[in-house]
């Protein structure tokens, strides 16, 4: 009897295990929300606020928009529900925005990366994806989210009753996509967002009051020179008057406060922290590129141009084909003095004379000194638009075979202005941006809330910004395989991507864990996606 | 002049103190697991000594000893992160196993041959876990043969050992980054399977009896590396773009299965046996787990440092002979890991740890013995990380709170005659 007990003691011994257990192991007191409260949590803002990344919102996408990802981190520490507009008829996870039924070339199907390679054995690179659009811009939800962050919105829009009429969507005065969620025609993002009763509230608003005019190349009007007041009246890539933004970016955060939330706004990056204003270089023609045996010639044409400048005072503007060294885009400035006159009058003589190397006629003179009466080669000085990579190298027909062989768009004929930021409307930028960000600290200061520097944020990660695992990710492009698991820009190069996002949540939470004596877990980039990445897009 | 030795030996072994754990299992013997798994310097009543030093078998009384026995074991993990809010946990067994027969064909000469499992490691964690990256799961096994000899010199000298034959095998699953997934979103993992892999070591030791109630022993396992050739490797979940990157191949790799030295002591009082063990494991043959995925240039060898260090385990034991039928046991060792700071895989989420065991042998009228141990391994928590997972370039550290226990339960069945 005895016995056969003893053959019980390894079963026993199984079953004592003693699970073990961590010393300082998570419970429910390991988290706190601190001085704030996360019960109703509405994030305020612009595409940066909505998830809108690789040029639009789509529904996986926007599952990755900062204020979601914090509210899952506030859930922990007693938050409530988050709502995001409804995407439900993104019914192929593409984005873009159909207008009663039709595509618009301005609201697009997201970018995609396609790896298939092309003609010169390189991948294709970013692309709208071709899967058809199904969101329709007139399809109203008629309903306040706690996301009420509406891409394109300027601070003012904010505010400006009609901003979501489905009748102003014609007339150019309201947004697609407020009109899908704003409660009545009249109501402001404002309006609707404050219907949610906010405990807690993100502001990060601002940026497209000098992003639009930067992402244009500079096409708007700087109301802080023209001294617009009238915001109604600008143009949408217009920079806002500083008056106009202080006024109404105090009256925004007295209303978000108005009730006794907390909340955290952030500032507004430099583009020079933005890859869509870094990534193409001033000089991407290296000789082989332009063709070695091409520039000699090249050079002739170019150094009678440089020629005719000289003698006006203006030789400076352009430079020499190089064979040895990475030579500089041409580029339209329309800061300079047009010298197409002199141009025109300056070949006819030559023409005349017969030195012109050329058989032209009078309207390709007249088109010579319409196209080069601006020109200039790019400096470092200048920011090449991501949008002109895909204009460098593109063939320009005259209908003169000889002057069509070698006229090619960043080579020979200028890169038009709208794809450069110039020095000029780079110091333009650059003062709005620090007045604005001026503002929006003071505000905040005065109002007791949180601070995410966003742009000290970003201008770090142009050098690299260590994370807590010790990972160090950057403000650039995607490179390819380089910086896959890395990159945070989304493929628009202005937006981030989920990853981006994350970071972003990542550091929005810090300044709350600091500034209301909050312990909130962080969120780790690293998991979440970067670009897609497909082979073929057809 | 070789109890001189001896110590010497024992002397420079223990001024060059450092820190088994690693994939190492001790639990080659119930007897002498109840004990601290001690026995460098025992006679045991079976055949458990061809394990702990094959030169202590030819002191048996018998001319057949036959021992055979399973452990059932169960290792939890606790993992967290605070920083992140991570918290994971993993539950592991493991059926680590023994057969010990030995023939004493002459008064100076005993054969055996010894099957046991000393090298193993089984860990699963939930599939897609925050440490995905590093590891899924991972299933490690080598399981020895070794036949040996032993010489009785005299009454108070042997020496004995053998060759030893060794078939393992390891498949290890993990996701390939930290963020890749297919179209549908389910994370991009690679499983890496050798099979069958095959390589010779071999094992040699010595006994001194000093007088009736002192011994000391000494035995020595070689190291034995495991060179898989014709590995395979399979990619799960693989997105379009990298199908042409991600191939089912063949992999080429190497584990080691490191040297392991044991000296100790015992001292027989009346009823009672005390045991020192001193092991010294050398780990430092561990350095990098390499895996070279031969039919994807693309991806090339993946080389993943581990730096282990040697270690060193201290081990306590005592027995007592209650009458002819019962024997009671207990022991105690310290197990230092052989992780170096900021190389702790969750692969083998160990560190030092120290044992609790116990047993009891129970001696039947028809000469069959049973016999029965537990052990419960107890692991102080550690804020450790694995710093050398490079991802774009960059080290990223990955880490948290560890605290493990492994408990285990074994019975076995002893034959002499």
């Amino acid at each position: 009897m005895k016995k056969r007990y003893l053959l019980l003691l390894p079963a026993i011994a199984v079953l004592a295990s003693c699970e073990p257990s961590i010393k300082d192991e998570i419970d429910s007191s390991t988290y706190s929300a601190g001085e704030a409260n996360f019960s109703s949590y509405v994030a305020v803002g612009n595409s940066l606020t909505s998830g809108f990344m690789d040029g639009t919102v789509f529904k996986s996408g926007q599952k990755n928009s900062f204020p979601n990802i914090l509210a899952g981190q506030f859930k922990i520490v007693g938050g409530g529900e988050f709502t995001q507009p409804s995407y439900e008829d993104d019914v192929n996870d593409v984005g873009g925005l159909l207008f009663t039924g039709a595509p618009n070339e301005g609201f697009p199907s997201k970018l995609i990366v396609n790896m298939q390679p092309g003609a010169d054995g390189q991948p294709l690179g970013p692309q709208n994806i071709n899967k058809p659009v199904t969101i329709e811009a007139s399809k109203q939800q008629k309903k306040a989210y706690h996301n009420a962050g509406v891409p394109g919105a300027k601070t003012f829009h904010l505010i400006a009753p009609g901003y979501g009429s489905l009748a102003g969507l014609t007339q150019g005065t309201a947004n697609p996509y407020f009109v899908r969620t704003a409660t009545s025609d009249n109501t402001t993002v404002l309006a609707d967002a404050m219907s949610l009763k906010p405990t807690f509230f993100t502001n990060w608003i601002g940026a497209n009051d000098v992003l639009s005019y930067a992402t244009s190349g500079g096409e708007g009007v700087d109301q802080n020179k023209a001294g617009g007041l009238n915001p109604a009246v600008y143009g949408s890539n217009d920079i806002t008057h500083a008056g106009v933004f202080k006024q109404v970016y105090e009256g925004i955060t007295t209303t978000l406060t108005s009730q006794g939330a907390k909340g955290v706004v952030a500032t507004i990056p430099d583009v020079t922290a933005i890859p869509f204003f870094t990534t193409v270089p001033y000089n991407p023609l290296s000789p082989q590129v332009i063709g070695v045996d091409n520039i000699d010639q090249l050079n002739v044409f170019v150094g009678m141009l440089k020629q005719i400048l000289t003698a006006a005072g203006e030789g400076s503007r352009l430079e020499l084909f190089s064979k040895t060294k990475a030579n500089p885009l041409l580029i339209q400035d329309k800061t300079l003095k047009d010298m197409g006159p002199v141009l025109v009058q300056a070949i006819k003589g030559l023409v005349a004379s017969g030195k012109f190397p050329l058989p032209v006629t009078d309207a390709e003179i007249a088109f010579i000194g319409a196209t080069y009466g601006q020109a200039r080669h790019a400096t470092a000085k200048d920011l090449m638009l991501l949008t002109s990579k895909s204009q460098i190298g593109l063939p320009v027909k005259t209908g003169n075979a000889a002057m069509d062989s070698f006229l090619k768009k960043g080579v020979t004929v200028p890169i038009e202005d709208k794809f450069v930021l110039n020095p000029v409307e780079q110091a333009n930028i650059k003062e709005a941006t620090v007045t604005f960000n001026t503002i929006i600290k003071a505000t905040a200061a005065s109002k007791g809330l949180a601070v995410a520097d966003m742009n000290d944020i970003l201008n770090k990660a142009v050098a690299g910004l260590r994370v807590e695992d010790g990972q160090i990710y950057t403000a650039d492009y995607f490179k390819g395989m380089g910086n896959l698991n890395t990159v945070m820009f989304s493929l628009d190069g202005v937006h981030l991507n989920a990853r981006g996002y994350a970071f972003i949540a990542s550091e929005i939470l810090k300044t709350i864990n600091k500034h209301y004596k909050a312990n909130i877990p962080l969120v780790n980039p690293a998991v979440y996606p970067g670009p897609t990445l497909v082979v073929g897009n057809k | 002049m070789i109890r001189k030795l001896l110590s010497l030996s024992l002397l420079t072994l223990l001024s060059t103190s450092a820190f088994a754990g690693g994939y190492r299992v001790a639990m080659q013997g119930n007897k002498q697991l109840a004990m601290g798994h001690t026995g460098v310097a025992v006679i045991s009543n079976g055949a458990e000594s061809l394990f702990f030093n094959p030169a202590a078998s030819v002191y048996s009384e018998n001319k057949f000893d036959i021992s055979g026995g399973v452990s059932y074991l169960v290792a939890d993990t606790k993992f967290q992160n605070k920083t992140y809010g991570w918290e994971n946990e993993t539950r592991n067994p493991g059926t680590p196993f023994y057969l010990y027969g030995s023939y004493k064909a002459t008064d100076w000469m005993t054969v055996g041959l010894a099957v046991y499992s000393p090298y193993g490691s089984k860990v699963e964690w939930d599939k897609d876990w925050q440490g995905s990256h590093l590891v899924n799961n991972i299933d490690l096994k080598a399981i020895y043969f070794q036949p040996t000899v032993a010489i009785k010199v005299s009454k108070h000298f042997s020496f004995g050992g053998g060759p030893i034959f060794v078939n393992g095998g390891v498949t290890f699953n993990k996701n390939l980054s930290r963020s890749m997934t297919d179209e549908q979103g389910n994370r991009t993992n690679v499983t890496v399977e050798a099979k069958n892999v095959t390589a010779w070591g071999w094992t040699a030791g010595y006994l001194v009896n000093v007088d009736d109630h002192l011994r000391l022993g000494l035995n020595y396992r070689s190291k034995i590396i495991m060179n898989e050739t014709s590995g395979k490797s399979k990619f799960e979940n693989v997105p379009r773009f990298g199908q042409s990157i991600f191939k089912d191949g063949t992999i080429k790799a190497e584990m080691p299965l490191p040297a392991e030295l044991t000296v100790g002591a015992s001292y027989t009082w009346n009823k009672w046996l005390f045991a020192f063990d001193y092991n010294r494991s050398f780990w430092t043959a561990y350095k990098a787990l390499t895996i070279d995925f031969v039919d994807n240039p693309a991806i090339g060898t993946s080389v993943n440092p581990r730096n282990y260090k040697d270690s060193s385990t201290y081990r306590l034991g005592v027995q007592y002979t209650m009458n002819e039928q019962l024997t009671l046991r207990a022991g105690w060792y310290y197990d230092e890991s052989p992780v170096q700071k900021g190389y702790f895989a969750p692969e083998t989420p160990r560190n030092d740890s120290r044992a609790y065991t116990g047993g009891l042998s129970y001696k039947f009228k028809n000469g069959i013995g049973i016999d029965l141990s537990f052990s419960y391994l107890h692991f102080s928590d550690t804020n450790s990380s694995y710093d050398y997972y490079m991802e774009d370039g960059h080290n990223v550290s990955f880490g948290g709170t560890y605290k493990s226990a492994v408990t285990s339960g074994g019975i076995g069945v002893s034959y002499s005659f």
